[in-house]
Formats: C-alpha cells, structure tokens, sequence
C-alpha cells in the first residue's frame, strides 16, 4: 500500500481537492469584501465622511478600473444615495455577504465531508480486500480482534481529515492571510505585531506538540493491543474457567487499562497546556493593539474606523491560525496512524488479485491429475512437515493418506487445500503451478474439509450453501424509490473504488450442486446431509424450534391433517396415554394451572411468565371466575411446600432444577413474604402481594408435583375462567396472546408442539423419544418431511457455530464439501470429533455419493484410523514427512511394511 | 397417590423406614413417577444403572437370562425397592425387570439417590445397615447351603 497518506490521498482525489480548492479561491473574494465594508460604513454613512454638506449624495455601485494604457475606464456610474440610504445599502450588501459567505462555508463543508467519507470506505476496503489476499501463514501471527479495531477504529480519524488535506491549510492559509494582509495594509506597524505573535505561534506550538504525537502513537499501539487481548478472552473462554485464571486475566487488562490511562492522561494534561499557551498568545495581540493601536489614533496617525477595522480583522485571525496548528497537528497525527495502520497491512507475498478474481461463469472441470513435485514444507519451527515429497493423485481416484504421529499427510492435505504454501517444490494440476490458477477454479472443482471447522453466524442453511456463493448470478430487478437507491448505491460504490456487485442477487450456483435452481437444490442438500448422518440432527432442531411461516406455508396449512395424524397412530399402537390433547372445553392434567387459564401461547411480553398473574385484566378475570382467592391459598400452600423442602438446600443444589415455582434465589423472599402474609385476611394482602403468591400456582401440574392441590370443582371453574378471558379480552391484548385452536397453527409455539398439541404424559419415562420417533414417520408418510428439514435449517448456528456440537460442525463441513460435487474432494481428518464407528459410517456414505450419477470425484481422505484404508483404492503412507508407501491397500498389506504395522 | 401417601409408602421400604419423613418428602419430589402396563420393560439386564426403582403399587418380575431364555427369579411387591444396587456399585444391571401387572413406580435418578447419600449421613448409615444385614443373611445362607451338603 501506498505508504505516504497524502500522496495516496492526491491519488484517488486530486479531481476533488482541485475544484474544491478553487471553490475556496473564489469564496476569498466575498470574505475580503466583508473586511472591508464595516470600515466603509463607519467612516462613510455612520461618521459622515463624505457628507459634510446636507443633502449630499454619493454614488453606490459605481463600476471603475484604471486599465493600463486606457487609463480610468467607467462601467457604471453608480447610483446617487444619501447618507442615511448609504447607510441602509451598506448594511444590507454587508448582510448580503454574510449570506454568501454562508453559503460557500456550507457548500465546501458538505463537499469535504463526501470525500472524506469516500475516501475512507475506500481506505476500508482497500485494507479488507488486502485481509482476503494475506497469504495463509500470515493468519497465525495476528489477532483477528486487533485486525478488526485497525479497520473500524484507528482508520476512522482518516475520514474527517481527508477532506481537509489539501483544503484546510489553503483555506485557513488563506483566511490568514487575507487578515494579515488586510491588518497590514491598515497599519504596517500593527500588523508586525500581530506576524511577530503569529511567528511565536508558528514556531512553538508544533514543537510542543511533537510530544503529543508520540504519546498517540503509544495510545494507538496499547489500546489496539488491548482489543486484541479482550478478543483473546472471549474465544478462550473456556480455558478461563477451566483453569481458575480469571482472576489473571482481571489483572492482565487492568494492568493494560492502567498504562492506557497513564499515555491518556499525559496526552491531556499536554493538551491543555498547549491550549493555554496558544490562547494566551493570542489574547496577547488586542492587548497590544488598544494600546499601540489607541495610541496612534490619539496621535492621529491612524483613524478609529480603521482600529476598529484592524481589530475586527484580528478577531480573525487567531481563529484560522489556530486551526491551522490545529491542521497541522491532525495532519501528523493522522500520517502516523495511516503509517502504523499500513505497516500492519504490508505483507510479503500477497495473494495477486488476479486469483480472486470474480467470474461468473464456471470453469471446465479438472481433468489433469493433481501433483506434488518434490514438495517440501517446514512449520513456523523449521521442522520439516513433508520432504520433498512427490506423487500423482489421477481424477476418480479414491486415495487415503495414512500417516505416524509425526507423517505429515495433513501438511499435504493443506498444501493441497492451497492453506499451506510450499517451502520448495510445488503442487500442481495437470502442468500448472496449483497456486497460479485462479480461485474460480480451485474453489468450484475442488473442494477441502478439515477438522479444524469454521462456521459462519447464520442459519444452518447459509453455513451449507456458503460453498456455492461465487459470484451474482441473477441481476434483480428493481423499481421505483429501490431501483434509485440501488442505483446510488453502485454510483457511490464506483466512486470509493469498492466493487458494485449486488449482495442481494443470487449468489448460489446450483449447477454446481447438481440442481437447477432453488427448486430441486433442496433434493441435494438432503442427500448430502444424509451422507454425512446429520438429518436426524437438524430434524430434532427443526422440531424444537418455531417456524418462519412465511417461508414454511405449507407446515401451518396441514396442521389440522398432521395432528389428526399423530392421534390416529397413538390410538393405532394403543399408546393414547402418552399425550394428553387440548381440548377447548376441558382441562389438560399434564399442562400447568397457568396454560390451562391461558390456553393460548403468549405472544408479547404482556402475558409471559411472570407478567401474567400482575397483568390488571388477567386479575380481573380470576375474580370473576372466583379463583383469586383459591389461587392465592393454592399459591401458599405451594410456597410452604416449597420452603420445607428446600430451605435448607444450598443455592446450586441440583434438585433446584426440580422446582419449577421458584428460583433458588427467591426462596428467602418467599420465606419472608409467607411469614408476614400468613394469618393476614386475603382481602388485605396488596395487589403486589397477591400476584406474586398467585403466580406460583401457574406453574403448578398435578401429576408431577403431587400437592393434591387440584380438585373437579377447581379444573371446571378453571376452564370456565378461561372462557372468560377470551370474551372480553381487551383489543390492547388481542396480539399478545395466540389461542389454542385445533383447527391452526399456533406460530409462537415449536414444531414439536404444534404436532402434539398436547402435552406429553409425565409418567411415562420413555414418552419424548417415541413421540418424536412417532413424529418423524408421520411427516415422512405426509411428505413433510422436507419441510421439517427446511425448519431445522434455520436453525441459526451462532458465533463460530458453537451452537452445534463439534462432530455436527465436522459433518457440517464435509456437507459443504460434497455439496458442490467436486473433481477433487481434499478432507483432512473431517471427522475426528466422531467415534471411529460414525466416521466408517460416514465414509462409507460419503465415497458412494461422490460417485452418484456417473460423477466421479477423487477423493483424498487424511484418515484418522489406518484400518479406513481398507475402503480406498489407494493407500499412501506417510512417516516422518516422507512418502513410505503407496499402492493398493491388498498389495501393502501382503508386504511387510508400515501399513501393516499401522493395522496390527 | 399424592406426595404424602409416596412417603408412606417410603417409609414402609426397610431402607428408608428410619430417615426423617422431611427427607423422604424431599426425595419423593425430586424423584419422578413413572408408570408402566403389564409386560412393559423397566430395564434390561446389561443396561447402564441409572435409577434405582421403589414399587408403589402392581407386581413386577424380575428375570435372568439364561441359555433357555429368560428365567424367572423373584417377583417385586409394592413397597420393595429394585435397582439400588447396579447404582451404588457403578455395574451394569444383573438382571431385567418386567411389569406383571399395571405398574406405578418412584424412579430415583443415580445422582439424587447419592447426593442424598452423600447429604444425609443418617441416611447413608441406614442404608449401609440394610445392606450389612442383608450381606449377614446371604453369609449365613451360604453356610447353611454348604453344610447341608
């Protein structure tokens, strides 16, 4: 990168900062006219120079110029005012240029802003961009966190200065100038007064502020260190914890925070002396001005309308100069962070942007075999990982790499990947060098997976078709206000130099995975997540979480089918007494007091959880049912069951988990409240009182918790309030409460529970997993399978895909892998978080689906076990970076070598 | 049957007759009821121990397989309690049982059985005494078996 801020700004600005200069140019003319008026107005109209007589009269707007040659040359003779109407013409010319100068300011300022912001979005870009082509090695010096705040934070200055490179110092310069000038021309003496102090200015203030930018440079380095740190706590959590060094990492940052604030406070205490001094200088001048300035006037050398003046014009001048130190002062600011930022970002052997280059249409297959030649690669250490290996992997063929502890199969396995560049030798395709061709090549025929997962923050269904996205293949169409504002979106894209793709077209080639368009992608998705065993996984997702029911209709169409469904079967296998249904008219013993009142899923935070028993109208309800006094007793008997229990329980005791009315912590606030409420009247209990006693009745279910709290006569009322509630519900409630209907879908409730619409019998141990077994043949027998599927992808598999198990991450990423039907399949030990039976499961699926449909791709499998090699044609071994074996597993197993050692 | 009828009943088990009925309360709410139809399957003989079983009410057989097939050892009544064993050695279960009849049980999970243990000494003694008169009787049984040779 360009290592001079300002030569890279003149480069991708200098169009701008030239018109914009001469705009600064032409604004210096109605700037020095309004100099000038006030001492025109005051001589003139106010103290009647030039209307001595009464009735005099002096020509406005009078156009002259003495021409060289020509002599006095007229334009317009002006026109004939009097002294009070000359008076009014100035001040409204004077108004006028205010007006102007107003405009100008307003006019650059705007103008500066644009390019300053289009200046960085290109800086940000450009530094991105560079991110995207760091070779691979270069990954495991720096720390993700530190690249990001270099990016967002440190660049950020760069903007708002931009504008002002070229600009600031001519337009102050200028302003400056013009006062000095102006001062001058008034009063040569006064005016040297007025350079000298500026000259003390010019010389001083700079070099105090040398000091200043050291002191930056350190805050910059420390606080980019401590990002840095901060994101190193976050993705090593665990080990925090699991070591008990949280208290280290306390001290780590506060030690960090302390140097911090150590450079910060030493920045400002400077800053601030600096400011004094400046100040101090400047209110220097008008002192000297009254003084010398008055002086001269009561002598008569100098007149008061041009005191006046020349202070005006002073008022400023210190104003620019200062700006202009202050200019000054950015300017070497913003070169160092630009510096420190581009040191960062210069890195030896960037990947050329012509291997990124995007291209839209696919590349032909590879059919020349894959090689190494004399391949050696050494780690960060100088151990050699493979020396000088060579071998020939031919299209369709399947090869394992078997390796010893120390073997190097992964290194080769990488340098295929292109993650890992060769020290010497090279790996190739066919004739060329793997590392000259471009991505649009290697990316879309060949295809790597490791066990080293990376997952993106999105749903399941991005992270699996990440593989496909690259580059837009539709150009969407766009009408009205959208098509204006896409179509400044790519104006202003081509103006920071960012490309002007369209995120919003459609990025998935589904060619690639053998589909031809949005339609049919969806068979290969589920072959593919059948081969890698990870359906039933992302089913039981689907089933737990809640549909998007714009994008899953047909779920909440067939709901009414699907739930008559599951009961027929119940009654079929005689397991009816697994699920107990909801029925509008009666009471459900497996659900809690609360769903049975509610009978619908809450859908806003009015009615939820604990919300419920202090909402107004709720209240109100129960006292009609004439309940509230029942729950209320209901609510303390619990309380004191619960308190007799539990009391004497440690707060992280596991059978908290067990209590369902309360949390550990709010067992002494019970234990207080049944002590003060016991013996008192209900009807002198206070709302707040009553609701928090009430509520622990709502989580309460018979035949788990076994109080015999609930008889007949409760159940009917019960039901009866429930009826109730839903005549009169206020319109402020309707939307925050989804009622149970046979007949629909309930879109705030999961999948799982919508088919059920029930509740699951709490005595049976077995029940969930044979209702969900149950569950999964009904929707394959209506074909709603897909579209659980569909739901489960959804699912969103947060930060690095933690979300998911380790083994789901891995079959995730050989799903990615396979999905785009690679001419050669690189996986380095995909599946090492799977026991050894799932991965020969997943093997053995994988190898026969990259042969569906006459397709055959090369598969070069890192495995984990040598007896996986059995399935290969090929088997080559590998020992301390050296190629030891290669052949058929039969023929390596009949020699006495290795990879028989390995097996035995 | 309510929370108060199951510590009865519990206190009705020679195992748990001399634990404070406070205690037992607290284990029948942390314990799950569970019921089963004649001929369903409580565990099988080989599965991991994870809960030890009190019968609340119906039979229950308990069987070894065998060569022939599964025989028949014993039967389970109500207030007998099945399963500790497999989760106070950490082994798998010696043998399978079956409901006889509709069945409702208490089933107590590993881990609450020997928080519990390890909470209330008294209880952990009680226990320990059971176990100690029941390894006397199968001593003296082997005695008489041998002598009677």
């Amino acid at each position: 990168m360009e290592p001079s801020l300002a030569r890279y700004i003149w480069t991708h600005t200098k169009k701008q900062q030239l018109w914009i200069l001469m705009i600064v140019v032409l604004s210096m003319i109605p700037y020095f006219m309004s100099f000038d008026l006030p001492k025109l107005i005051i001589n003139g109209p106010i103290q009647g120079s030039g209307f001595e007589q009464p009735g005099a009269t002096q020509p406005f707007m009078r156009l002259h110029y003495s021409l060289p040659f020509i002599g006095e040359v007229q334009f317009f003779s002006g026109f004939q005012l009097d002294r009070k109407a000359t008076l009014f013409a100035l001040s409204l010319v004077f108004l006028l240029l205010v007006v102007i100068n107003g405009l100008f300011k307003l006019y650059i300022n705007t103008y500066k802003g644009r390019l300053g912001e289009r200046m960085l979005r290109r800086i940000r870009f450009d530094l991105v961009d560079r991110v995207l082509r760091f070779p691979p090695f270069y990954f495991k010096r720096v720390k993700s966190a530190e690249v990001a705040t270099m990016v967002k934070d440190e660049v950020e200055p760069l903007g708002g200065f931009i504008g002002d490179a070229f600009v600031q110092p001519v337009l102050l310069g200028g302003q400056a100038l013009t006062a000095m000038l102006f001062i001058v021309v008034q009063n040569f003496w006064l005016g040297m007064i007025a350079a000298g102090i500026v000259a003390i200015q010019i010389v001083l203030i700079p070099r105090m502020r040398r000091r200043l930018i050291v002191l930056g440079r350190e805050r910059q380095l420390t606080a980019r260190a401590l990002s840095g740190r901060v994101g190193e706590i976050v993705d090593g959590i665990g080990a925090v914890h699991v070591h008990d060094t949280s208290n280290y990492e306390r001290a780590d940052i506060a030690a960090r925070l302390g140097l911090i604030f150590k450079i910060r406070f030493d920045l400002y205490q400077w800053k601030f002396m600096v400011k004094f001094l400046n100040n101090f200088l400047a209110q220097v001048t008008p002192f000297l001005f009254y003084m010398i300035g008055g002086y001269l006037v009561i002598q008569g050398r100098l007149d008061v309308g041009q005191l006046v003046a020349v202070i005006g014009a002073y008022k400023d001048l210190p104003g620019p100069m200062k700006e202009l130190i202050d200019w000054d002062q950015a300017r070497q600011d913003i070169q160092v962070k630009y510096q420190q930022v581009v040191e960062q970002f210069t890195v030896d052997r960037l990947i050329a942007p012509r291997i990124g280059v995007l291209t839209t249409d696919d590349p032909d297959p590879m059919t020349k075999p894959l090689s190494a030649i004399g391949l050696s690669i050494a780690d960060d250490g100088g151990a050699m990982l493979l020396d000088r290996v060579s071998l020939q992997i031919k299209p369709g063929e399947t090869v394992a790499l078997v390796s010893t502890a120390t073997g190097g199969a992964e290194a080769l396995a990488e340098a295929f990947g292109r993650l890992n560049w060769p020290d010497s030798g090279k790996v190739a395709s066919g004739a060329d060098d793997l590392l000259e061709l471009p991505e649009a090549v290697t990316g879309r025929r060949m295809s790597y997976a490791s066990s080293d997962v990376f997952l993106f923050q999105a749903s399941l269904r991005d992270n699996l078709l990440y593989g496909l996205k690259h580059a837009p293949l539709t150009s969407v169409p766009y009408d009205g206000a959208a098509a204006d504002q896409h179509r400044w979106n790519m104006q202003e894209a081509r103006l920071s130099g960012n490309p002007d793709l369209d995120i919003h077209s459609d990025w998935i080639n589904y060619a690639s995975a053998g589909a031809t368009g949005p339609h049919d992608l969806f068979e290969a998705v589920r072959r593919v997540l059948d081969a890698v065993v990870l359906s039933r996984d992302i089913l039981d997702l689907g089933l737990r979480s809640s549909a998007d029911l714009t994008r899953h209709a047909e779920l909440a169409r067939r709901i009414v089918e699907l739930r008559a469904a599951l009961r027929t079967r119940l009654e079929h296998e005689g397991l009816s007494g697994l699920v107990v249904p909801f029925e509008p008219g009666a009471y459900n013993k497996e659900a809690t007091i609360g769903q049975n009142l509610l009978f619908g899923a809450a859908a806003g935070p009015e009615l939820a959880d604990r919300a419920l028993a202090a909402n107004p109208y709720f209240a109100s309800v129960l006292r009609q049912a004439g309940l509230d006094r029942t729950l209320y007793e209901m609510g303390m008997e619990i309380a004191e069951q619960a308190i007799e229990l539990f009391a004497d329980l440690p707060p992280d005791h596991q059978f908290f988990q067990q209590l369902a009315f309360m949390s550990a912590e709010e067992i002494p606030t019970y234990e207080t409240l049944l002590q003060r409420l016991k013996n008192r009247p209900h009807e002198a209990v206070s709302e707040n009182d009553r609701a928090m006693i009430v509520t622990l009745s709502f989580a309460y279910i018979e035949p788990r918790h076994r109080f015999g709290l609930l008889s007949d006569e409760l159940m009917s009322k019960i039901v009866a309030a429930r009826n109730l509630f839903y005549k009169n519900l206020p319109p402020e409630l309707q939307n925050a409460i989804e009622r149970y209907d046979p007949a629909k879908y309930i879109a705030a409730a999961t999948v799982m529970d919508n088919v059920l619409f029930g509740r699951l019998g709490s005595n049976h141990p077995d029940a969930p997993d044979r209702i969900r077994s149950i569950v999964y043949d009904i929707l394959d027998e209506l074909g709603l399978y897909a579209e659980l599927l569909d739901v489960g992808l959804d699912f969103n598999v947060g930060s690095g895909g933690r979300r998911l198990t380790s083994g789901q991450r891995q079959k995730l990423d050989v799903a990615r892998a396979l999905l785009k039907r690679p001419d050669f399949l690189i996986l380095n030990r995909p599946l090492s978080a799977l026991d050894q039976r799932m991965q020969d499961k997943v093997l053995r699926n994988v190898l026969e689906e990259a042969r569906r449909d006459g397709h055959s791709s090369a598969i070069v499998w890192v495995v984990t076990n040598p007896a996986m090699g059995m399935m290969f044609d090929r088997v080559i071994v590998f020992a301390s970076g050296k190629l030891v074996e290669d052949g058929t597993p039969e023929t390596l197993l009949a020699g006495n070598g290795t990879f028989k050692e390995l097996l035995s | 049957m309510l929370l108060k009828d199951e510590v009865a009943m519990l206190q009705r088990v020679p195992l748990f007759s001399a634990i404070e009925p406070t205690k037992l309360k607290l284990l029948a709410f942390t314990s799950d009821r569970v019921s089963y139809s004649a001929g369903q399957i409580l565990f099988r003989q080989g599965d991991e121990g994870d809960a030890a079983y009190v019968i609340l009410s119906g039979r229950a057989d308990i069987l070894v397989d065998s060569d022939s097939g599964p025989i028949k050892v014993a039967e389970l009544e109500p207030n007998s309690i099945v399963g500790e064993i497999a989760i106070l050695c950490n082994s798998s279960r010696t043998a399978t049982v079956r409901a006889a009849s509709p069945l409702e049980a208490l089933r107590i999970s590993k881990d609450h059985f020997l928080r519990l243990m390890r909470e209330f000494p008294e209880m952990t003694i009680e226990i320990l005494r059971v176990l100690a008169d029941r390894l006397s009787h199968t001593t003296a049984d082997l005695i008489d078996a041998r002598s009677a040779k």
